[in-house]
């Protein structure tokens, strides 16, 4: 009986922590709500004898992409004024068509949901016999896999080489051009 | 965990809920970053929907998927944050309706 009540804990942990995560002005705010809202989810995983997609949803997505997020966030240093925008934006007449479509989807959901039946089977999933059929059957995933991560690494590359390039030359242009300029013929001279 | 009998049913709720609040999120926002963090949640909760199922079966497809859909979501979140450092630099601003024009 634990088990189960620790599962449906874990869910309202869930989804009150993603509602107030998409409800809040401040992205850092939002974005420590949705890390709680992860590492329930994590708990679920857990729960239903997949210990192995826990330990990946903790370590990627509570780790890795939120990291990445915050990092963004800080670079952007959105400040007082991104908070007040925000909560203009955030005014009911904003979300009030949002809301009404989104219950009407989740209706249909509920629904089509109604006639599943059946528990949820006990016994756990190990990580080797994930591992087996990851590199079994589904060797070819795993390579599609791969091409999409380096299709993503070139891509955010390329973005961000250039946002930055070009930060530094709004900045700072002149002063960084007789820096290198002096460099360079300083170089230049000890070349020779 | 031995003797445990979640019903399938309510964690497919509980997935379609996610669903729906991130699908929610994704409406109601105009910051890049929510939008971005919102399709997070859709695509976790579909995650949960996938593992869920493989536990009802007892198969590892489900977990698998999940590994699938976990690449998915770091190589968009990846193009996604250097797309928002673009916006921000050329619009100053992170409102999406102010990138509601291509160069071209």
């Amino acid at each position: 009986m634990l088990e189960i009540s620790l599962f449906y804990i874990a869910a309202t942990v869930a989804l009150v922590a993603t509602i107030l995560a998409m409800t809040r002005a401040n992205a850092i705010h939002a974005l420590i709500y949705l890390i709680v809202s992860l590492l329930a989810v994590a708990v679920i995983f857990f729960l239903i004898g997949a210990p192995f997609a826990a330990a990946l949803e903790i370590v990627i997505y509570a780790g890795a992409i939120m990291v990445l997020f915050v990092f963004v966030i800080m670079m952007l240093n959105l400040g007082e004024e991104g908070d007040a925008r925000e909560k203009q934006w955030l005014s009911p007449a904003v979300w009030a068509g949002p809301t009404l479509l989104a219950v009407i989807l989740f209706a249909e959901l509920l629904y089509i949901i109604s006639s599943v039946e059946g528990p949820v089977s006990t016994a756990q999933v190990t990580a080797k016999q994930v591992g087996l059929t990851l590199f079994g059957p589904y060797v070819l995933a795993v390579e599609i896999a791969s091409m999409l991560l380096l299709a993503g690494l070139v891509g955010s590359y390329h973005l961000g080489r250039r946002a930055l390039d070009r930060n530094i030359d709004e900045a700072d242009a002149r002063a960084l051009f007789t820096s290198n300029s002096n460099s360079e013929s300083n170089a230049g001279r000890g070349e020779q | 965990m031995d003797g445990l009998n979640i019903p399938l049913s309510h964690i497919l709720l509980v997935s379609s809920l996610l669903f729906a609040v991130g699908m929610l999120g994704l409406m109601m926002r105009r910051n890049i970053i929510f939008i971005l963090m919102s399709l997070e949640v859709m695509l976790n909760s579909t995650a949960l929907a996938f593992v869920a199922a493989g536990a009802h079966w007892g198969q590892p497809d489900g977990q698998i998927v999940f590994m699938l859909i976990l690449s998915v979501a770091a190589a968009e979140v990846a193009v996604g944050l250097g797309l928002v450092l673009q916006i921000q630099r050329r619009f100053k601003s992170l409102d999406m309706d102010n990138a509601n024009r291509m160069q071209g």
